[in-house]
């Protein structure tokens, strides 16, 4: 473990790296720019009555960023170990960035509800703001994910707690940290998906799945402390009244109109979670040990992606497998791993290409083969696809000689 | 009274303090905790991947 992270930190970094990685830190508040162009285009909605703006973060997130992706390219700056402790060591500054973010998705989630709902808009202008509030609770779960890890730290676990509640998704935080990193890239686990699964289908199983662990693990903790599931001590119900009484409070004052939309906005929300989980681990396994336990959880077992402008965005969300060898680590000092496996585009392209699932599985079946070296036992497969899988692609010979 | 340490994240378990929040009370000896335990901060290792500290 403690070898490849030297071996990474080793690479010379050139002069031009040295000067990013000095303003690299101010970059971070470009995450504001969600927040930002959320309250923006629901201002200009109601200012010009042109309901198209509502279109606007969907735009930014699945067509705008991804070309800045692609134009801007890779980050190549990794943390030394003696800037990582300067970075650990000037947490405050990182964590603020969380906060006022945290802040700002609320205050844009409001605003946009009382722009859609005071004002009279077509169906399609109402769709944008729809899908463009999904933008909006997709990046603010990467916050609370972000937030949610730092368990010894009470000021972070609570505005998780906040964050989440943005979306309704109280149980994400215990069911990503108890469940979902226990569990990764193994069959148990609903958030990691498999092999010839289309994202709709594991939709079905990562939605229902994740919160049955969520909601249960907390009962189990519960139990443990002899206290009731409905004692002030459930996390998972202090995170669900923050959202009923945001939501009832914007009902009881925007009018009714404002609660299907906080509904069905959440509802596209947790889909955006769904297929964040759904590009990280697709077909990726970890293999059982004699001891009946899983091998630990390795840099192999997650997809990455080392994309500058989608980095920053997302926290460096892809740089996803240092991020499950050690969930503990702060988002400014996660390092790439260039041997672990590489989706070919950031995640917002990805998430789009998931949407069209042929499309999907030409991108990523034939990454999944190779990653397995052709050993199709060594992939986690649909059951529905195993044979179809194997008489396709199994050649472990192949790739041994 | 020993303590156990998290092999990844550094997260020590000490008998005297238990871990409260999980429902182990102060004073809950390690080979009543169970072997699903996962380290409370990281949870990617579990019991079994728990190192013995020596007391100092």
């Amino acid at each position: 473990m403690s070898q490849t992270m030297t071996d990474s930190t080793k690479i010379e970094i050139s002069e031009k790296d040295q000067r990013w990685a000095k303003i690299k830190k101010y970059w971070y508040m470009i995450t504001f720019i969600v927040p930002a162009v959320m309250l923006a285009s629901a201002g200009l909605a109601v200012y010009t009555g042109n309901g198209a703006w509502f279109w606007s973060l969907v735009t930014v997130f699945y067509l705008i960023i991804p070309i800045v992706d692609t134009i801007v390219g890779e980050d190549p700056y990794n943390p030394t170990e003696e800037e990582e402790k300067e970075l650990t060591e000037n947490d405050a500054y990182y964590k603020r960035i969380l906060y006022v973010a945290t802040a700002g998705q609320w205050l844009a989630l409001i605003a946009t509800t009382y722009a859609v709902t005071q004002y009279q808009w077509t169906w399609y202008e109402i769709l944008g703001a729809i899908l463009s509030i999904g933008s909006l609770h997709a990046v603010g779960l990467t916050m609370s994910h972000e937030l949610g890890h730092k368990i010894k730290d009470r000021g972070q676990v609570i505005a998780a707690q906040i964050c989440s509640a943005c979306c309704g998704y109280a149980h994400f935080n215990i069911e990503h940290n108890k469940g979902h990193h226990k569990d990764v890239a193994t069959p148990n686990d609903p958030a990691s998906s498999r092999m010839g699964e289309s994202l709709y289908k594991f939709a079905l199983r990562e939605l229902p799945g994740a919160a049955h662990r969520g909601w249960e693990l907390e009962a189990q903790r519960l139990k443990r402390l002899d206290k009731s599931f409905f004692s002030p001590s459930n996390e998972l119900l202090q995170s669900m009244y923050v959202t009923i009484l945001a939501y009832g409070l914007m009902t009881a004052i925007f009018g009714l109109m404002a609660l299907p939309f906080l509904l069905v906005t959440a509802i596209y929300g947790m889909f955006q979670l769904t297929m964040a989980n759904y590009i990280e681990h697709y077909g990726l396994l970890r293999q059982k040990l004699e001891s009946g336990r899983f091998e630990r959880c390795q840099p192999k077992h997650s997809w990455n992606n080392n994309f500058k402008a989608t980095n920053l965005l997302t926290l460096h969300l892809q740089r996803h497998s240092d991020h499950h060898a050690h969930p503990t680590r702060s988002y400014q000092v996660l390092r790439d791993y260039p041997e672990a496996p590489q989706l070919p585009h950031g995640y917002p392209a990805m998430m789009a290409l998931a949407m069209v699932p042929p499309a999907w599985r030409y991108v990523m079946d034939h990454r999944v083969v190779e990653w397995a070296e052709g050993d199709m036992s060594k992939v986690n497969i649909d059951p529905a696809h195993v044979d179809k899988m194997f008489a396709r692609y199994h050649q472990p010979e192949a790739s041994a000689a | 009274m020993s303590k156990y340490k998290c092999p990844d994240c550094d997260y020590v378990y000490d008998e005297r303090e238990g871990c409260e929040h999980e429902g182990y009370p102060a004073g809950t000896r390690w080979e009543n905790i169970p072997d699903s335990f996962p380290c409370p901060d990281c949870f990617v290792r579990e019991k079994p991947d728990f190192e013995p500290l020596d007391e100092k």
